[in-house]
């Protein structure tokens, strides 16, 4: 009895264990799910109540059709759209490496100066109020003058808006140490460096990754806007005045191209949370 | 518990009252406080922690500091491990500066919070200093295992400092304090965040590891039944400046074990260290 009683609870088990984490998926997508649906359901609705020309609001399964149409070039939406996802992307992630980077080294350099943190904090916290859409012109054809490829003039965008949550939160989390751990590395007599590659920047993990979600989905945008002025052919920004001038033609392209938009950014947050996953093993704050 | 005859390190007993003076056998002290200040704040307006302190240290001495609050016995275990620097007098470690000792890793120090770090497992955090003292890595290993076994957590040697119980994670920083194997260990208040059964037992481990290696251990704490059940002396210290009020040589006989505790002389003791502090204040 007692055996067969133990054969019984081993093979329960994974299918246990498989219906925990189809619960636990469950749960934790539910929410999202049931907020899209109850938006789609509002936005059906008004279009029918208000009886909207689809200029204004088209319908939500137009909108999924418009994919599978063709462009006036003959291409497929969906395709044309991957391939503006892709150019966006690669800046984006261009974008995203450099103002990171920036960042964190900054975020160093601060803690190694109270003069440089006290000097130029002030202008790093500046420079995020300077409205993007004003420099970006400047910057893209500036740079694209001075000879750079135009993949880097537009990822110099994506930096600029990825390096400041980086440069603020690397900062907090490499000063959050306690100070018995710095006395600890006294004691030791610890060399600076050691201090840092062993106490500091391990410590500051948890901080960085928070900022690195917060940058990627600001890298995108940075992309997007970098991609406006140039008139140039690729990429979601361009796809985006693209849409916008053919709307009351093609209104669902616009749409999709939002829609495209937004999916790249969740893309990339997620992509970050993942590695975030991989890195950040331990538990955080006792 | 081994049977262990640590050298009563040469501190002369005067008579049942077990006072002593600790200007003596100066000479072949291994820490050397001379007439050591320190002031917190501005001059004339700050707190004056420590005032004119004085204390010789022989090797393999088991010395508890103990104090109200404010009494300057955290200060005085900083000042000796070169954490803090002394506005006025001189310490001698070794022969050396603290600083000196410090470079020289003469110090293994534990703090009353473990302060174990979050991202290395159980035996990275005491391969820690040995990390930084660029030992190999399979020397690192070898003294890792022996301490953890020492400290009783060689089954926990891959854990994560929040999977174990506050008693464990201060075994933890224990082991790592005597990894590279310092002369000197110093102790700030190490067991005062845990239970009273559980400090109980930590103290007959630190008796055990004590006598098993020749550390000197500078010890401060809030407890007198712990001060007197470990040390060899007992430094009484007053606030308001803090000085040292009394010192008092702990003789009974070892090795302790719980049967200790029911000693009349450690009930006189006890009693000792608890008049001297009151008639401190």
């Amino acid at each position: 009895m007692a055996s067969q009683g133990s054969v019984r609870v081993s093979a329960a088990m994974p299918s246990a264990s498989a219906l925990g984490r189809v619960q636990r998926i469950r749960r934790r997508y539910l929410g999202a799910f049931v907020v899209a649906l109850g938006i789609l359901l509002i936005w059906q609705t008004l279009r029918f109540t208000l009886n909207l020309p689809a200029y204004k609001l088209p319908d939500p399964l137009s909108i999924i059709a418009e994919f599978t149409n063709t462009r006036p070039t003959g291409e497929l939406v969906a395709l044309s759209l991957l391939y503006d996802l892709l150019v966006t992307w690669s800046e984006a992630v261009l974008g995203f490496a450099l103002g990171a980077s920036a960042g964190f080294v900054m975020a160093i350099a601060f803690t190694q100066s109270r003069v440089l943190e006290r000097g130029l904090l002030p202008y790093v916290i500046m420079s995020q109020t300077i409205p993007i859409l004003a420099i970006a012109p400047m910057v893209v054809v500036g740079v694209g003058q001075m000879g750079a490829p135009t993949l880097l003039s537009k990822a110099i965008i994506a930096a600029y808006l990825t390096f400041f949550p980086v440069t603020i939160n690397a900062l907090r989390g490499l000063k959050s140490v306690e100070s018995d751990a710095l006395d600890l590395m006294r004691s030791y007599a610890a060399s600076g460096r050691d201090t840092y590659v062993k106490l500091r920047i391990p410590n500051a993990m948890p901080y960085l990754f928070t900022a690195l979600k917060l940058s990627a989905t600001a890298s995108v945008i940075g992309a997007i806007v970098a991609e406006l002025p140039v008139g140039s052919n690729e990429g979601i920004g361009s796809a985006l005045i693209n849409g916008a001038q053919y709307n009351t033609f093609q209104p669902a392209y616009l749409w999709a191209t939002i829609i495209t938009a937004a999916a790249l950014g969740l893309l990339f947050y997620g992509v970050i949370a993942l590695i975030e996953k991989r890195v950040v093993t331990w538990r955080v704050g006792e | 518990m081994k049977a262990e005859d640590k050298p009563q390190s040469g501190a002369v007993r005067t008579g049942l009252n077990g006072e002593s003076d600790s200007s003596m056998n100066a000479m072949d002290s291994i820490i050397e406080i001379q007439n050591v200040s320190k002031y917190f704040g501005v001059a004339n307006d700050g707190v004056t922690a420590l005032k004119n302190v004085s204390l010789s240290i022989q090797p393999g001495e088991f010395v508890s500091l103990i104090g109200p609050s404010g009494c300057g016995k955290s200060t005085l275990l900083r000042i000796i491990g070169d954490l803090l620097p002394p506005n006025d007098g001189k310490v001698t470690i070794k022969g050396k500066s603290p600083s000196e000792a410090r470079q020289d890793r003469d110090y293994g120090i534990v703090f009353q919070s473990p302060v174990l770090y979050d991202w290395r497992s159980v035996r990275k955090n005491v391969e820690l200093p040995l990390e930084i003292m660029r030992v190999s890595k399979a020397e690192r290993e070898r003294r890792a295992l022996q301490m953890l076994q020492l400290v009783g957590l060689n089954d926990f040697v891959n854990r994560y400092p929040w999977q174990l119980s506050g008693g464990m994670q201060q075994r933890v920083s224990i082991a790592r304090a005597l990894s590279f194997n310092p002369s000197i260990l110093l102790m700030d208040e190490p067991f005062g965040a845990l239970d009273e059964l559980t400090r109980d037992r930590m103290n007959i481990e630190l008796m055990n590891i004590w006598s098993q290696t020749n550390t000197t251990i500078v010890f401060v704490t809030h407890s007198i039944a712990e001060a007197v059940f470990l040390s060899t002396r007992v430094v009484v210290m007053t606030p308001r400046p803090g000085k040292i009020e009394k010192i008092i040589e702990i003789d009974l006989p070892r090795p302790r074990d719980f049967e200790t505790r029911q000693q009349r002389r450690y009930f006189e003791l006890v009693t000792l260290v608890r008049e001297s502090l009151r008639e401190s204040l």
